[in-house]
């Protein structure tokens, strides 16, 4: 078994995932038929080939250096869900001692 | 008014003749949706008011006789971004989201002239291939309602199969618009990855995904490939050539041609034998018109599928990093830190499909197998790329079968992920090696269509419509109509 639930948990972690203990058993079987899967991969003989890492063979795509006028302020503010004196307002980052946000 | 029953240049032709205005033909849309959705559920949103003053503006200014898109209808694949209409990619955490530009495939349909009518349903943030897995909706296959639409492009397809409208645009990553237009009998091509423009479209894997549309007949597929199509600032990976007239020379015909049959990409002991039937006969029709049938290899084939679901799945999870509920999307109501925000907005937001590639994507890239994963991935890419160019030397098209089965059940394999990988067997390849393909339809197995696909070289998608358009000239598959089958 490639993964185990600790793998799985860690993953979850990396991911910004929390994840129900039912749930970390499903993926940890799941993640393993897919690792196996894929692990067809190490059958192939790949001594010296270069990755391909971009759809498109295509480098150094420049613009013209010119002001343009952005997007509006206001127009990119419609979706965000909190703010405050035009800025984005989030819970407390540190503990102040003071609590709860 | 059933728009199966007439090609764009037909309806263009009503237009500038005054048959019927383009307020009428709006009208009609948003009947026959009203008529047919409840049994397909392809639309999620739809924006009538917005559509009908387009066509208002559209009669008041006249058809332009020589753009043949103008004032026609067009829906919208939900991961592609609509100035001031919800774009939800079929999740949960953007369920409210409302798009402060158009995206730019989008623009350039609306600058010819076409009114976006609506959005329409996919697998959530396009990971799927039944739509199965969009949080908002089922939709179902306009042949018949107990099978699935294909996916994750599922509503895309559907509308368009069942006369809804006459064009969608859907999104491709590993047979999104493929693979749906071979289960519903529609015309959806993959264009070469930097043809059109993916600004504005939901990022799912940044080096592999391609917007196309999607028709009933061959000609109109390249009509609006051609209003799509070119270079645009704000893609750095779209293609700096030129983009040609994808309609000039398509009823040249095959005199001559050379196609490959990819020996690797023909299940002969497959369940179904009657697509691998349906597309030797296709070849013979295409020999009878003076093409020469070539057995060409792509030997790396089979590791197309594990290198697929490495790469994909590792630049969906960088992708979706951005949704952290902090500027836009779903946030999570249970929060007292900064932490919270991003656990569990992304937790409560995404679906099951969406965690578990995000998951696979990030153990990919992790410390201690990025090596035999996302590295030994994108190596198996280079030789799976080289193998058609290879091929490519030999041939001037490939034709295949887009499946390895017609439409499944709806529910028939949700509850196995690695069923659904498997099936998309047939086309990743080509998203891999970023070449075009077109699935076209080729026949019937048990009343439901059968796709092939016809894949070319790089920027070449005007032989692929030469290819397909001779056939489908030859045969008569588009005079079989959707007959809504089934259902509750």
């Amino acid at each position: 078994m490639a993964i185990n639930e600790e793998t799985v948990k860690h993953v979850a972690k990396l991911s910004k995932l929390e994840i129900d203990e039912e749930t970390i058993q499903t993926f940890t079987e799941e993640m393993n038929q897919i690792v196996e899967m894929v692990e067809v991969l190490e059958e192939l003989d790949t001594e010296g080939v270069e990755g391909t890492y971009h759809g498109l063979q295509q480098t150094n795509v420049w613009r013209e250096d010119k002001a343009v006028k952005g997007t509006d302020r206001e127009e990119l503010f419609k979706n965000v869900k909190t703010q405050k004196d035009g800025y984005i307002e989030v819970p407390d980052m540190f503990d102040n001692g003071e609590g709860q946000a | 008014m059933n728009f199966l029953d007439y090609t764009l240049e037909e309806l263009h032709e009503k237009l500038v003749n005054k048959e019927w205005t383009a307020v009428e033909l709006i009208e009609s849309v948003y009947e026959k949706i009203e008529e047919t959705d409840e049994k397909v559920g392809a639309f999620l949103t739809l924006n009538k008011e917005e559509a009908l003053e387009a066509a208002r503006e559209a009669d008041k200014n006249g058809i332009d006789p020589n753009n043949i898109l103008s004032g026609l209808p067009v829906g919208i694949k939900d991961n592609i971004s609509t100035k001031g209409v919800r774009t939800t990619a079929a999740s949960k955490m953007l369920e409210d989201f409302v798009p402060v530009y158009d995206a730019t495939a989008v623009e350039k349909l609306k600058q010819a002239g076409m009114i976006s009518v609506g959005k329409l349903n996919l697998d959530e943030f396009a990971m799927g291939g039944s739509t199965e897995n969009s949080a908002l909706k089922t939709t179902r296959n306009p042949w018949d309602l107990t099978k699935v639409p294909g996916g994750s492009s599922g509503g895309s397809a559907a509308a368009v199969a069942a006369g809804q409208i006459p064009v969608s645009l859907g999104s491709d990553t590993g047979g999104s618009i493929r693979q749906p237009a071979s289960f519903t009998g529609l015309v959806g091509m993959k264009p070469t990855y930097g043809r059109v423009s993916r600004y504005g479209l939901i990022a799912f894997g940044s080096s592999l995904d391609q917007i196309g549309p999607f028709t009933r007949t061959v000609k109109d597929n390249a009509l609006v490939l051609n209003a799509i199509s070119g270079t645009d600032d704000k893609d750095s990976t779209s293609y700096r050539g030129e983009t040609p007239d994808f309609t000039e020379n398509i009823d040249k015909g095959v005199k001559g041609l050379r196609i490959g049959v990819p020996k690797e990409y023909f299940h002969e002991d497959a369940k179904e034998t009657a697509i691998v039937s349906s597309v030797r006969q296709a070849l013979d029709e295409y020999k009878k018109m003076g093409a020469e049938i070539v057995e060409v290899s792509l030997p790396h084939s089979k590791y197309g599928i594990p290198a697929y679901y490495i790469i994909a799945s590792s630049e969906a999870s960088s992708n979706l990093q951005r949704f952290d509920g902090i500027r836009y999307g779903y946030r999570s109501e249970n929060i007292n830190s900064l932490e919270d925000i991003y656990v569990k907005s992304r937790s409560e937001g995404f679906g099951m499909e969406v965690k578990r590639r995000i998951m696979l994507g990030t153990f990919s890239l992790s410390s201690g197998f990025y090596d035999a994963h996302f590295k030994k991935a994108a190596q198996a890419r280079t030789l799976i790329r080289q193998d058609f160019d290879k091929a490519f030397e030999q041939v001037d098209v490939l034709v295949a079968p887009t499946t390895t089965s017609t439409a499944f059940e709806i529910g028939g394999k949700i509850e196995d992920p690695l069923a659904m990988y498997m099936a998309d067997v047939l086309t990743v390849p080509v998203n891999l090696a970023g070449v075009p393909s077109l699935s076209i339809p080729c026949g019937f197995s048990e009343g439901l269509p059968i796709g092939m696909q016809i894949i070319g070289r790089p920027f070449d998608e005007q032989t692929i419509y030469r290819t397909a358009y001779a056939y489908e000239k030859a045969t008569n598959h588009l005079t079989k109509k959707p007959v809504f089958k089934g259902g509750e």
